[in-house]
């Protein structure tokens, strides 16, 4: 009995890296606009999955290759709620629930402290807390939800296998017909890409 | 007809250009990223020699910190009637200094001002370092900095059973502060994603390339990262904006909110949070001038970004003057003794000499500001702009000691005088605060590569519609 053991291979399938596997036809454009025009074009050629690199944010081609609004902003304001309710519920908590206020088997509560004749717990000085709470959540929900929403940290990439990928971070503008694509043919969809005025296309594997 | 209107709107028009001289986005990327390539063995030597000054004063503070924590914080100056002297007024100058980065990065995005791109970057990392600096002094000023955590933060504690009063603004500064140092860090850091991208790219060695493929947590520049990334930069920009008027107002409560007169007053949010970001712009511009000029981005830092932020220090050392004239208004229209007490006291008693420093370096020098010849020499602006934060320190000076200095009782009078710990700590920040910029000149991009290049597209934009006309 033959037992095959290629360490590389069998790596390489762990961390769902398959080096066979076609990714997408990738094709370089000279500058934005011209991105965003040939986007269109294949979108309107009847294409779905699309994706381009860019250096910066190029306006329009989220409408151009028909990707969706990013929902983050929905993310964010239930983690600012819930930063709001967390420091309602710490100030009055902590301030204002002392031993046998809760029921004794919680084993909650601790000493109150009477300064001033002030209450123990109220809206008005609650305020400032709230609000940094709700912003400090916010922000955190909003950059984690970022990276979660991006796939990130995520160090390898089939298109870093692309011979310009280095440039997307430069002065490069790439559009990318993704294989997951119905429509998606090396060939046919490669020749698109040339025929929109793209440089550099290539059949992306990894 | 409506698109043509739009065309020619002037106020869609840069004029001068953001962005200088034959730039293409290549040029951008080698500009900004290649001081940060050079090979540690070719560092310019001025940048040792630096850093080496900076980095022994911080060690000066290191060692002085070790001595005021070995002995206690009895060696400040502070004591009956000036229990807050120089540890808060540093504190409050260093939060205030923090505040022009927010502003810069939130603010004028929110408003869509074009020209933030080229000094943002700079900007946030300056907040950064400046509330590290800040933080220092109530940190120390608790006697035992490793037990802090149990007094600031709600930390379940056995030894005591009790809690913070979360009814003091003290607590509230805790969490102002804290909230806006980790905002800002994380503002910050998904603003370098897309450039520390860059840097990974760009790298020729491969331990450079691994270290900025880590941190750069593996960004490629995808339309589809790209929609979330705009998402959730508008949300840190439009919650910022809110948090960096908070953190000063914050701030002001620990004053406002006391019975002590030239304290308790409801003018103080606001003429706090005009004066940071009239402190935190000369301060931006004091750093911004010297790193423009070592590093030669004149093209991407040009004459209209310093203008504009001349113009920006105008406006807010104006609002403090006003705020200085109300202040002594109101005290003489209140009708309360103690309150006309304080104010004339301020301004004419024993701390006169730092009165009307406070005055003729934060109304008066602004005011050069009203002349374009002046607002856009930089030998002028440089000057101003540290004239403007000594005025600032002696504001914060000014508010703090010159209320607390005469009690209301003539027994308890008495004139606070700085110990050599009080001097040597101020001083000792200054070197955290410079080391900390040094480092980041050096290793980190000073300028937001993709921003500048979006606004660079915009122009190419510009120029080839009317070209097509």
């Amino acid at each position: 009995m033959h037992i095959h053991f290629d360490p590389h291979a069998t790596l390489a399938k762990i961390f769902g890296v398959e080096k066979t596997k076609v990714y997408g036809v990738v094709g370089e454009f000279p500058d934005a606009h011209d991105l965003v025009k040939a986007g269109r074009s294949v979108k309107e050629a009847g294409y779905t999955k699309l994706d381009a690199m860019s250096p910066f944010p190029v306006h329009g081609i989220d409408d151009a290759i028909g990707n969706p609004h990013s929902h983050i902003g929905w993310i964010v304001i239930f983690f600012s709620i819930t930063g709001l309710l967390l420091a309602q519920l710490l100030q009055w908590y902590t301030g204002a629930v002392a031993p046998g206020k809760l029921p004794a088997w919680t084993g909650l509560g601790s000493y109150p402290l009477v300064i001033g004749g002030k209450p123990l717990y109220d809206i008005t000085f609650s305020i400032p807390v709230t609000f940094e709470l709700t912003v400090l959540l916010s922000a955190f929900c909003a950059v984690f939800g970022l990276f979660a929403l991006c796939g990130l940290p995520r160090l390898y990439h089939p298109l870093d296998t692309y011979s310009q990928s280095h440039r997307a971070t430069d002065d490069g503008f790439f559009l990318i017909i993704e294989a997951s694509d119905p429509k998606f043919d090396p060939e046919a969809s490669a020749q698109l890409m040339r025929s929109l005025g793209g440089t550099n296309v290539e059949v992306v594997e990894g | 007809m409506a698109d043509l209107a739009i065309k020619h709107n002037p106020l869609l028009e840069t004029n001068p250009p953001l962005v200088q001289g034959p730039q293409d986005y290549n040029s951008v990327t080698e500009v900004v990223s290649s001081p940060t390539e050079i090979p540690l063995n070719k560092t310019p030597l001025r940048w040792y020699i630096a850093i080496g000054i900076t980095s022994s004063i911080l060690g000066m503070m290191g060692l002085v910190l070790t001595y005021l924590v070995a002995t206690g914080i009895g060696v400040w100056g502070n004591n009956r009637p000036v229990g807050w002297a120089w540890d808060i007024t540093n504190f409050v100058f260093w939060i205030g200094i923090g505040h022009a980065g927010t502003l810069i990065s939130a603010i004028l995005f929110l408003f869509r001002q074009k020209w933030r791109t080229s000094i943002n970057r700079s900007a946030e990392a300056m907040t950064l370092f400046a509330v590290a600096c800040a933080a220092i002094f109530p940190l120390f000023h608790t006697g035992r900095p490793w037990r802090a955590a149990y007094w600031l933060l709600p930390l379940p504690n056995t030894d005591l059973n009790m809690w913070q009063n979360f009814r003091s603004p003290l607590i509230w500064d805790v969490f102002a502060v804290s909230t806006y140092g980790t905002v800002s860090l994380l503002f910050w850091f998904v603003g370098l994603v897309p450039d520390l991208a860059t840097l990974r790219d760009r790298a020729v060695d491969n331990v450079r390339k691994k270290i900025f493929a880590v941190a750069s947590l593996g960004w490629r520049g995808t339309a589809k990262a790209w929609r979330h990334y705009e998402a959730a930069y508008l949300i840190l920009a439009g919650i910022s904006t809110p948090l960096v008027l908070s953190v000063h107002s914050i701030v002001s409560f620990d004053f406002a909110t006391s019975v002590i007169p030239g304290w308790h007053t409801t003018i103080f949010p606001p003429y706090f949070v005009a004066g940071a970001v009239f402190s935190g712009f000369a301060m931006v511009m004091t750093l911004m001038l010297i790193a423009r000029w070592v590093m030669k981005l004149e093209n991407l830092i040009t004459m209209k970004h310093l203008e504009n932020m001349n113009k920006i220090i105008l406006v807010t050392g104006s609002i403090v003057g006003y705020a200085y004239a109300t202040e002594f208004f109101i005290a003489w229209y209140s009708g309360n003794a103690y309150e006309r007490f304080t104010f004339i006291n301020r301004a004419f008693g024993p701390y006169a000499w730092a009165y009307w420093t406070m005055v003729s370096c934060n109304v008066i020098t602004p005011q050069f500001f009203w002349f374009k010849k002046l607002r856009t020499s930089i030998p002028v602006m440089f000057v101003l702009s540290i004239v403007v934060n000594i005025g600032m320190w002696f504001e914060r000076f000014v508010i703090i000691v010159t209320s607390l200095h005469r009690d209301y009782l003539p027994s308890s009078w008495g004139y606070f005088r700085p110990t050599w710990v009080d001097i040597c700590l101020f001083i000792g920040t200054f070197g955290l605060f410079l080391t900390l910029f040094l480092l980041f000149c050096r290793f980190l991009p000073v300028i937001a590569i993709s921003e500048v290049k979006g606004v660079l597209a915009q122009q190419r934009h510009q120029a080839h519609e009317e070209a097509a006309h």
